[in-house]
Parts: structure tokens; C-alpha cells; sequence
């Protein structure tokens, strides 16, 4: 018995003193492999009585169990001890930057009209569109605007050279003109599929779109962009024009607390004509919408005037509707606080960055609209 | 335009305050643009009498006064050289703020010496612009009597007036208006008429184009002159300068009535007759064969302002010495050569109608725009000619003495306004409102309109100087802003069915989907001009004179353009100019091909100005292809079927680099979009720097999605049997692209082979000189079975015949 107490001892130590994976592994063949100290002990047995074997059998498998586990035990403290030592030389400094990735941004007036037209869509609205490059029956003569009139001068049109045909082509002023395509009778096949047809009432669309003027300052730019909003049907009135804005404007500010008022105004296509002021603060330099008891005008609007529901081939005594139109980049400078209209158009990527949105600030009706 | 309180009590009756009849004014279709009003920013002032001035005794230009004030004796320390003992002024007490000096009065030691207030200068009050020394005012005066009160000061209201309504443009149409609203009592205007004393010497003779009415009288023995104190201050106090009585006359009457009025001097006009003609200068049309005489050709006229005007034939012109000699720019300005001075002493004055169109066309040809020209542009009642001659002769008898001649009139008003059927009914269905026929009456009757008749039928006539109303709408509106638009009821829309599946168009839905896309894609949005300058839109194949602005903005914003690049690429430059050289931007926006509507198109343009920070990792560069899988990415996004798009390499517009640049087609008629890097000749004449690369996104030849009545989608196909992959590198010619071969390939076995990618691109040593070495890797599905190895030898096979039909060879 001394024999085996020896062996195993002696085993023991040599596996404990292993400095790596190859001595554990050269222990475990000196005792275990074929020709091992142990493998050779077990072998004696199968020579033994019965009775010898009943007596000496469960000390060899014991001295076998005991050694085969010394050895996987050193054997995984070993590897672990190496895995330890390759993870600490592999570390990396993680306070390097990040690989760089650029921010990108919706802009202002982009991220504006989609809210609008969000909060236009749920009412009903659809969305029409027309040309930029729009002729004087569209822009004017149809809108009510007779030629030669003042009203026209107001619009600081941009004109085209005369063309060939003697016509003079335009920058359309408003997105008004898209009216005259909706409303207009007999214009079943637009230009283009983009460009609205005329249909027949009820009508109820919103125009985004640019808009041009020969003016620049500080609150003007020669580009703009407005959304135009009509509806035809019988029996409006301009109770429907109010409830309209004054639920559109509540959406947009997403607040219930801003207060509007109408005030008459003339417009060559709308009667009666009006503009539509929200309630503000300018006390502190600061401009603040929703409190105070300032006025801010913000949209003009009106009863579509009869002579524009008949050069449209809509009968006035049958059909009545209203028209607004408004300002996006206006709107969205106010609503998110922007201070100068032409920082808008000068692509300045810090000014992008800064007033830009995030590309899932998509309005929609679930997370609300910015 | 601006009038003050006193002037519109002169025509309404009422105790309402400038607060109160601002906001009816507002509410009635009036835009005021500023209130200035002395009485509440005077409120702190007020008049004081000074009972002694002695030497200040630390300074020597200032005297220490005990002033009587409205607050007792107060100790004032004061600069002017003015403050004696007995003078009566105007003291402001500690606290209050003097507009004049934009500050707010603190107790404070002045040289040692606490002054307990101030005494202020004309100027300090915003009483003149400058003032010498601190006010005198008349002993009369009792101390503590308001400053406003005592300088005669009150509110002037400054507002805007809509086009449509020229009779707002007279103090009387706003107090007519006001009286309408409530806000008063309309005082009774009837003109007494000046009967003539002789007939009149001069005669008139018009032409019906170039002026349909024109009424005048001569009045003798006149003594102009400065005008009273009244008219004075009442021009002053809304701006304008009085020149002498004559002419002060005319100006009163142009802004109480809205009625402009002229007047020469008989002296100086040439024979005993005016006459209105149109202009004689070029542009006059004349017969081929009979010149017109040569002194009418370049016709001219020295105006009021000094200034000398070219007569055209559409021009109303006043002329004398038998119609030869312009005097005026009528309903414009009157001529140098008859104006009235303080010599005149036989006055003719003329009392005209000028047409709208013609007056408003004069304006612009000659950048006159005076009160006069104002208003006739935006037509001045035609029927007040009489009644405004007989108001000015009154005034000028009051004024100036004289003796009238009787009246002259010459031509035809243009029609009174008509009367029209309305059914006071159609106030509710077109206002929503609620009201009573009867006060729907009382308002147009209180407007001056002419009712007739009983509800539901009345018959309505407007009044002379409201030609913009036409029809029942515009006497809706009337009715509405009177009884006021606060209350306008608030009306749910008729519900309508929703359309299903959204209200966006494709093309609509496509350009928010792009614009989300590139935004998460690190690209930052800019909205630019639609215009650009014509040789840059040359650049990038625009520039058509159907394109060209008449009147830009600018001249390098003359032209329309034809891409969107051009202006990304000039805002990349701008911002590199700025020290910030990487860009990354888009635009989704229009480009112009023509000046039709159906040459407008819808572009979504990117553009990647590649100077990001270096990276301590050298990873991943940015290049053409970061900027390729950008867009293709967002083609696929967008519905594109990208895998049948064919790339084009070379055949881009000639704005991109010709060896780094390609179309994205489904044929050469459906170009989707195309790519590369910019033409580096392009972005040195745009003084930017290279490279960028951009792509540009042609939304309208991107195919319709097929519209499927159901939104199922078809079933997925997953094989059971594992994907296995094979390498092959090829030899080809150094100019073949990439993608024929990976187009063969694919093509060899299109049930088997997944996918097929190119992994590596080599040139150099090993390979032949004007070869190149692809490499890639087939990904192999098998479908049915796991493939044995002789099947995936023949598949390989089959691979090396297809390479080979496109000039492949298998690397050894």
C-alpha cells in the first residue's frame, strides 16, 4: 500500500509544480498514457484472484480518479491563468474616438411642412402640387387679380423673357395657382402626373410648395415657401375656415392654450377676406406664442371668391369654399424659435446641425409631431 | 398713412380712447401699423414755472433753480442757458422716463448738488428734433397743466391701407367706417357750395383717354401766404411740410377726402386754356408716311420735384399755350412752370379724375410716387370733383381771400356704380353668421350703400367711392367686419371618407422617405435657391434664355437651374471658406429643363465633400463607393428595382469626372440617377475645391409601384441545406468592369448561384500588364440536396465557360 500512497504523492506534487499546459500534459502520459505509472497498475489486476483484486482494485482506481482529476484541475487553472494573461496584452485604450460618423439633419422647413401636412392629412387633406414656373392666367388673371391692377404690383413678381409666343412666363408668387388647377373644369389632363388635375367638389387639398418675390431684407427672401389650403363643397362657410385653423394652429404649437383672432383684410381671390393673428408675448425681446396679449399675424384667408369659382367653371349659387395660405418657413421659425429667415436658405452645416432635425422626428399621429 | 385724434373728431363724434379706436380701426380691415401717443408718454410732464436761478456753486455753466411744481418747490439742478427765474417750462420728476433722452430720471447729486427732477428741452420730449435750451412756454399756462396739453400734442395713428379700399385714404372714409363700427357719431359733411362770381377765363379741353372728368375755377386776388398755426401743426403732425396756403389747401383735402387737387398760378400759365392729352414722346405711334412734327417727339416736363420726366404716350399729361406746353403729369405731379408760390395771386385750381391703370402705369414709368398718384391709382371717387373744388375754394376763401369764378367741368365721370339683387340670407351661408336682415341693412346703409326694397329681395347700390364691391360676397364681407369677425362661429368640417392607404402620391411619399433616409445616413439638408447664376447653370447644361430672369434678384441669381449641384456645391465652398471643409448635404428639390410645367422635375441630390477628420484607425476611407452604397441603398429604399439597374460607366453628364462617373438605367431612356466624382474643371470654375462626389436622383424615372389590392406579401423560401461558397480570381482587361463579369457569372447557374461579389482588385506584378486580377467569391445554394463534390466541380465549370464568353481567364 505504501507503494500507491508514495505514487500518488509523488504524482500529486509533480502535478501541482507544472508550470504549463505541455509538463501537465507530459505528467498525465508518465501516469496515465499507455505506458504510465498508473495505466500499469490497473494492468496488474486484471492477473489478480478474484479475492486480491476485491481487496487491492478500489485503492488503483482510486489512485487513477484521484490523479486524472489533479490533472484536469491544474490543466484549467493553467489555461485560465494563459487566457488572463492574453486578454490583459490584448486591451485597447477605449478612450480613442470612435470611428467617425457624420450627424445628419432634416431641415427646418422640410421637418415644418411635413408636420403641416401631417396635421392637414388627419383633417382630410390631400396634397397637390403645381409648376414654380407658372403663366399670368394662373398666377393672376384666374385668382381674380385684373390685369394691370395694383394688387399685382404688390406681388413682386419675377418675370421671364417674352417668350415667342408673346407670353410672358413667371415665378408664381403663391401657391394659389395650384387652386385654379384643382378647381378648373375641363384641365382633366395635367402636364405632368405630378401637376394637379382639375376634380370635381368636394375638393379639400393642401398645396406645399415654393414660392418666389423680388424682395430682400431681413424678413424676405426671394424664395419662400407657403402651404395653401382650399375646400370646396356645398353649404361651407366661414365658420368651417375658422374651426379649421384654429384646430390646425393648436396642433401645430401642440398646445390648446393659443388664443387667435380674425381680422378683415383684402385679398383679390378670397371674400370676405381676413387674416388669422395668434396670440403672443414680445414683452423681454423675447417672442412667445401662446401667452400674452400681443397679436402676431401668421396667415391670410377668405371665402373663395366667386369670380375665381367661376373661371373655374364652379358655380357659385351650387358650390362655396374657403382658401388659406401661409408661410412654412415663417411658421417654423416661430415655432421652434429660429431667428433669422435667411439663415434658412445659406446651407451653413453649423447652423444644419444645429436648427436641423433628427431623421426620426417624422411627425405622425402616434409619438406627435416633432 | 397717419392722422391724428383731433383731426378724426373733426368728422366723428365720440369719447372713445386712442386704445378703443385702434382696435376698431384693426377690426374693421384697418392695419395700424404704430401708435404714437404723447398724452400717455408725456403723462409724467408737466408745466412748472421757475422762481429762481442761482450760479451752481461748483460749476460754472449750471444753475441750481427753485422751481414750482406740480409737486411744490423742487430743487432742480439745470445746464440750459435758458433757466432764468420766471420762466414757465416743463418739469419731470424723478422716475419718469424722457423718450426724447431714452432714459429713466434718478436722484442723483450733480456736482455735489441733489437735483429733484429735471426741466426738459423740446427735443427731450420729442417735441421737434433739435431744441436749443429748455422750453418757453407762455405764462398763461398754470403749473401742473399736462405737457402734452400744453404743446399741443395728441396721438397720431399710423396705418396701412389695402388696396381695395382708396377711400380709407381721406380721415372722413376711416370716421365713416368707425361710425358704421360704433364707435361714434358721423358729423354732418355737407359742402356748401361757393357760388361763382364771374365765369370762369379759362377754358378746358380734355381727351377722354388721358383724362374722362376734369372740373376747375379761377379764384382772383388771392394773398398766399404762410398758413395758420392750425394747418401747420395738423401737416406736421402726419409728416408732411407745409409750402404755403394754396398749396397746404390742396394736401389737407387730398388726406381728409381722399381727393387730390392742383393748383397753378394764372400768371404763369400760357394762354386761356388747359388742356389733357395724352404724352407726345417716343413710343407714340406714327403713320409711315407722315412724320410727326419734330418737337413732340422727345417730349418733357420739369416737375414740382425738380426733376425732368419724359412724356410717353401713355402718360395723362396737363398742358397749356393751346395744349402745347406739358404743365403737369396729370393725377401724378404738377409742373415746375405754374406752381403757386407766395407771389400768386389769381389761382386756377383743377379738380380731376385720372384713370387707375394709366395713373399707377405713370408711377412706375416715372418713380413718382406722390400722394396724388396714390390715390388715383387706387381710383378716387369720380364723384366727388364738384364737392372737392367747392371745399378747397371755401378753405381758400377762408385762408387766402379772393374772388371765385364759377366752375368749369370738362368731360364724363365714369359710370355710378349699379344696384345688384341680395338676400341678406346669404349672410349666414357665406359668413356663418347670424343676423338680422334689419342689421344687416343698418350697416350697408351706415357704409353709405343704397338699400332697396324688403328681405329677401333687396336691391343694393354701393356707394360712389366703393367700386370694389361687385357682387352679394363682397357686401357679406361688409356686413361680417362691421359686426365683427369675433363672432364668427367655429365650425367642424363636413367628415369626408379618408383616403385609404394615406393622401400621398408615390412621388410625394418617395421624397419624405429620401429625405429620412439620407438624414439618418449622416447627410445634413439644405434648402437652396432655385435660381442660380446663368454661367454656372452653362456649367451643368442649363442656361436657355426661356430660363433667364427678366428682373433677378441679383445677377449671379439670373437663371433657373438645371441641377441641384451647382448649389450644393457652392455651399460646400461657402462653408470651406468658413474653415469647415467636410460637408455632407442634400436637397430634394425641383430642377428645370424648360419654362413648361411639364419640364419642371424632382431631384434628390447629394453631395459629399470628403474632408472628415483623419482617423487614428485608418479604417474604412470615404470614397465614390461609401457614397455608391449610399445610393443605392436609398434607390432600394425608394422602390427602385435595383437589381436590373444597369451602370452606365462614362455615359454621366459631362459635369462629373468622364473616368469616375456613371448613370444608374434600367435603358438609355430610364435614367434613374447618376454618380461620381465632380468634374474637377466644373468645381475650379466654381472656385471649389476637389474632389466631390455627389449623385443626383431623377424621383420621376423611378417605375410606379405596381398598386396590389392586398398588402400580402409572397412567401418566404428558405432552403434547408447549407450555403457554401467557392473563389475564383480572374485575368481581364484592365478597362472591362467589374460587373460584366459578376453578371456571367451569376448567369451561369442562375438556380444555384445566391450571389456573387467581387472581393479583391489587383493590378501589378503577376499579372499581365494591361490586365487586372478580380477576385470573387460565388456563394453557392443548393436547393434540392446537399451538392456532391463532382456536382460542384461541373458547376465550377460551368462558371469558367461563362467568365470566358466575356474575356475571362482563370488565374493560375
Amino acid at each position: 500500500m505504501t507503494d500507491l500512497t508514495t505514487l500518488q504523492a509523488d504524482l500529486t506534487a509533480q502535478i501541482a509544480a507544472a508550470s504549463d499546459a505541455a509538463g501537465v500534459e507530459a505528467i498525465r502520459v508518465a501516469a496515465l498514457g499507455k505506458s504510465g505509472s498508473v495505466s500499469a497498475l490497473l494492468k496488474t489486476l486484471g492477473a489478480m484472484s478474484p479475492d486480491e483484486r476485491k481487496e487491492k482494485g478500489p485503492a488503483i482506481n482510486q489512485l487513477r480518479d484521484t490523479v486524472s482529476a489533479a490533472i484536469a484541475e491544474r490543466k484549467a487553472a493553467l489555461e485560465g491563468a494563459e487566457l488572463d494573461a492574453r486578454l490583459a496584452r490584448e486591451s485597447l485604450d477605449l478612450s480613442l474616438p470612435a470611428r467617425p460618423r457624420r450627424k445628419g439633419s432634416v431641415h427646418p422647413t422640410m421637418q415644418t411642412m411635413d408636420e403641416m401636412v401631417a396635421v392637414f392629412a388627419e383633417m382630410g387633406f390631400a396634397v397637390a402640387e403645381g409648376p414654380d414656373i407658372e403663366d399670368d392666367y394662373h398666377n393672376f388673371t384666374a385668382l381674380n387679380f385684373p390685369p394691370k391692377h395694383p394688387a399685382r404690383e404688390m406681388h413682386d413678381t419675377f418675370f421671364f423673357n417674352e417668350g415667342p409666343d408673346g407670353e410672358r412666363k413667371l415665378l408664381r408668387t403663391h401657391t394659389s395657382p395650384v387652386q385654379v388647377r384643382a378647381m378648373r373644369k375641363g384641365n382633366t389632363v395635367a402636364p405632368a402626373p405630378w401637376i394637379a388635375a382639375g376634380q370635381e367638389p368636394p375638393i379639400r387639398i393642401v398645396v406645399p410648395g415654393r414660392t418666389y418675390r423680388l424682395d430682400s431684407d431681413a424678413t424676405h427672401t426671394p424664395m419662400f415657401h407657403q402651404i395653401e389650403g382650399l375646400v370646396i363643397d356645398k353649404g361651407i362657410h366661414m365658420g368651417h375656415l375658422k374651426w379649421t385653423l384654429e384646430t390646425f394652429i393648436a396642433r401645430f404649437f401642440e398646445t390648446d392654450a393659443v388664443t387667435t383672432r380674425f381680422r378683415p383684410h383684402h385679398f383679390p381671390f378670397t371674400e370676405p377676406s381676413a387674416e388669422m393673428d395668434v396670440g403672443c408675448d414680445r414683452s423681454g425681446g423675447e417672442l412667445k406664442i401662446g401667452t400674452g396679449s400681443d397679436w402676431l399675424e401668421i396667415l391670410g384667408c377668405g371665402m373663395v371668391h366667386p369670380n375665381v369659382l367661376r373661371h373655374s367653371g364652379i358655380d357659385p349659387d351650387v358650390y362655396s369654399g374657403f382658401a388659406f395660405g401661409m408661410g412654412v418657413d415663417r411658421l417654423g421659425m416661430l415655432k421652434y424659435g429660429i431667428p433669422d429667415l435667411r439663415d434658412m436658405f445659406s446651407s451653413d452645416t453649423r447652423w444644419l446641425a444645429h436648427y436641423g432635425f433628427s431623421a426620426f422626428q417624422a411627425p405622425n399621429p402616434v409619438s406627435g409631431l416633432s | 398713412m397717419k392722422f391724428t385724434l383731433s383731426w378724426l373728431k373733426d368728422h366723428l363724434e365720440t369719447d372713445a380712447s386712442v386704445g378703443q379706436i385702434v382696435e376698431a380701426m384693426t377690426m374693421a380691415g384697418l392695419e395700424v401699423e404704430d401708435v404714437h401717443d404723447p398724452v400717455t408718454t408725456l403723462a409724467p410732464f408737466t408745466v412748472a414755472k421757475i422762481v429762481s436761478a442761482e450760479q451752481h456753486p461748483n460749476a460754472d455753466r449750471l444753475r441750481v433753480c427753485q422751481v414750482d411744481t406740480v409737486d411744490g418747490i423742487k430743487e432742480i439742478v439745470c445746464g440750459a442757458p435758458n433757466a432764468r427765474a420766471g420762466l414757465t417750462t416743463i418739469y419731470a420728476p424723478i422716475g419718469a422716463y424722457v423718450p426724447g433722452l431714452g432714459v429713466t430720471l434718478v436722484e442723483k447729486p450733480v456736482r455735489g448738488v441733489v437735483s429733484n427732477g429735471m426741466l426738459c428741452s423740446a427735443s427731450e420730449l420729442e417735441a421737434a428734433e433739435e431744441s436749443d435750451g429748455i422750453m418757453e412756454l407762455p405764462d398763461s399756462f398754470a403749473v401742473g397743466t399736462p405737457a402734452a396739453t400744453a404743446l399741443g400734442m395728441e396721438a397720431v395713428i399710423d396705418f396701412e391701407v389695402t388696396p381695395n379700399r382708396p377711400d380709407w385714404l381721406g380721415v372722413a372714409g376711416i370716421a365713416r367706417d368707425l361710425a358704421a363700427a360704433g364707435v361714434g357719431t358721423l358729423k354732418d359733411e355737407a359742402i356748401q357750395p361757393v357760388p361763382g362770381k364771374f365765369p370762369c377765363p379759362i377754358a378746358i379741353d380734355v381727351d377722354g383717354d388721358a383724362c374722362p372728368v376734369f372740373a376747375g375755377r379761377l379764384i382772383k386776388g388771392v394773398k398766399n401766404g404762410p398758413s395758420p398755426q392750425w394747418l401747420q401743426d395738423r401737416l406736421r403732425a402726419i409728416g408732411l411740410r407745409p409750402i404755403n396756403a394754396l398749396v397746404d389747401v390742396t394736401n389737407l383735402i387730398t388726406y381728409d377726402r381722399a381727393r387730390p387737387l392742383h393748383v397753378y398760378d394764372r400768371a404763369l400759365l400760357v394762354g386761356d386754356k388747359i388742356v389733357a392729352r395724352l404724352g407726345r414722346g417716343p413710343g407714340e405711334a406714327t403713320p409711315g408716311d407722315q412724320p410727326s412734327p419734330a418737337p413732340h417727339r422727345d417730349e418733357q416736363l420739369i416737375a414740382l420735384d425738380g426733376k425732368t420726366y419724359d412724356l410717353t404716350p401713355e402718360m395723362s399729361v396737363i398742358a397749356d399755350a393751346g395744349g402745347e406746353r406739358p404743365i403737369g403729369l396729370g393725377g401724378v405731379m404738377g409742373g415746375e412752370s405754374t406752381g403757386c408760390s407766395e407771389a400768386t395771386t389769381d389761382v386756377f385750381v383743377e379738380c380731376a379724375w385720372f384713370d387707375p391703370i394709366r395713373t399707377a402705369q405713370t408711377g412706375r414709368a416715372t418713380g413718382i410716387n406722390s400722394d396724388a398718384q396714390y390715390r388715383f391709382a387706387r381710383t378716387v371717387d369720380p364723384q366727388s370733383l364738384v364737392p372737392g373744388l367747392e371745399l378747397a375754394t371755401a378753405l381758400i376763401l377762408e385762408l387766402c381771400g379772393g374772388e371765385p369764378s364759377e366752375i368749369v367741368v370738362a368731360g364724363q365721370a365714369p359710370a355710378p356704380p349699379t344696384a345688384f339683387a341680395f338676400d341678406p340670407a346669404y349672410v349666414k351661408a357665406l359668413a356663418g353668421l347670424d343676423i338680422p336682415a334689419a342689421r344687416s341693412i343698418e350697416i350697408l346703409e351706415a357704409l353709405g350703400f343704397k338699400v332697396e326694397g324688403t328681405a329677401p329681395n333687396l336691391s343694393v347700390t354701393p356707394p360712389t367711392w366703393r367700386r370694389d364691391v361687385e357682387g352679394k360676397a363682397d357686401l357679406v364681407e361688409e356686413v361680417a367686419r362691421i359686426a365683427g369677425y369675433g363672432a364668427l362661429p367655429s365650425t367642424p368640417l363636413p367628415e369626408v371618407p379618408r383616403a385609404v392607404g394615406g393622401v400621398l402620391t408615390a412621388r410625394q411619399s418617395r421624397a419624405r422617405a429620401a429625405r429620412r433616409f439620407l438624414a439618418a445616413s449622416g447627410y445634413a439638408e439644405a434648402v437652396t435657391w432655385s435660381f442660380t447664376s446663368r454661367a454656372t447653370a452653362r456649367l451643368f447644361g442649363g442656361g436657355a434664355e426661356a430660363l433667364v430672369l427678366a428682373n433677378p434678384i441679383a445677377a449671379e441669381l439670373d437663371c433657373m437651374r438645371p441641377s441641384i449641384l451647382p448649389n450644393l456645391v457652392e455651399a460646400a465652398a461657402r462653408n470651406a471658406r468658413r474653415g469647415f471643409a467636410d460637408a455632407a448635404l442634400f436637397e430634394i428639390g425641383p430642377i428645370f429643363d424648360g419654362d413648361q410645367p411639364q419640364d419642371q422635375r424632382m431631384v434628390i441630390a447629394a453631395l459629399l465633400a470628403p474632408h472628415a477628420p483623419r482617423d487614428w484607425a485608418k479604417g474604412g476611407s470615404e470614397d465614390l463607393f461609401t457614397l455608391k452604397g449610399d445610393l443605392l441603398a436609398l434607390l432600394e429604399e425608394l422602390g427602385a428595382p435595383v437589381a436590373n439597374l444597369q451602370t452606365a460607366q462614362g455615359s454621366a453628364s459631362p459635369w462629373y469626372h468622364p473616368g469616375r462617373s456613371a448613370r444608374l438605367q434600367l435603358g438609355p431612356k430610364a435614367v434613374l440617377a447618376e454618380f461620381g466624382e465632380l468634374h474637377p474643371a466644373v468645381l475650379k470654375a466654381m472656385d471649389a475645391s476637389s474632389p466631390m462626389l455627389a449623385f443626383e436622383i431623377f424621383v420621376e424615372a423611378i417605375p410606379e409601384p405596381k398598386k396590389k389590392s392586398v398588402k400580402t406579401r409572397s412567401a418566404l423560401d428558405l432552403s434547408a441545406f447549407m450555403p457554401l461558397s467557392r473563389d475564383f480570381a480572374f485575368l481581364v482587361d484592365a478597362a472591362k468592369p467589374a460587373s460584366d463579369l459578376v453578371k456571367a457569372v451569376a448567369g451561369a447557374d442562375k438556380a444555384l448561384i445566391a450571389g456573387v461579389r467581387v472581393f479583391d482588385v489587383y493590378q501589378g506584378a503577376g499579372v499581365p500588364e494591361g490586365q487586372k486580377s478580380l477576385a470573387v467569391e460565388v456563394t453557392v445554394q443548393p436547393r434540392e440536396k446537399t451538392l456532391a463534390d463532382a456536382e460542384i466541380e461541373a458547376l465550377s465549370a460551368r462558371i469558367l465557360v461563362a467568365a470566358e464568353k466575356v474575356g475571362a481567364k482563370l488565374r493560375a
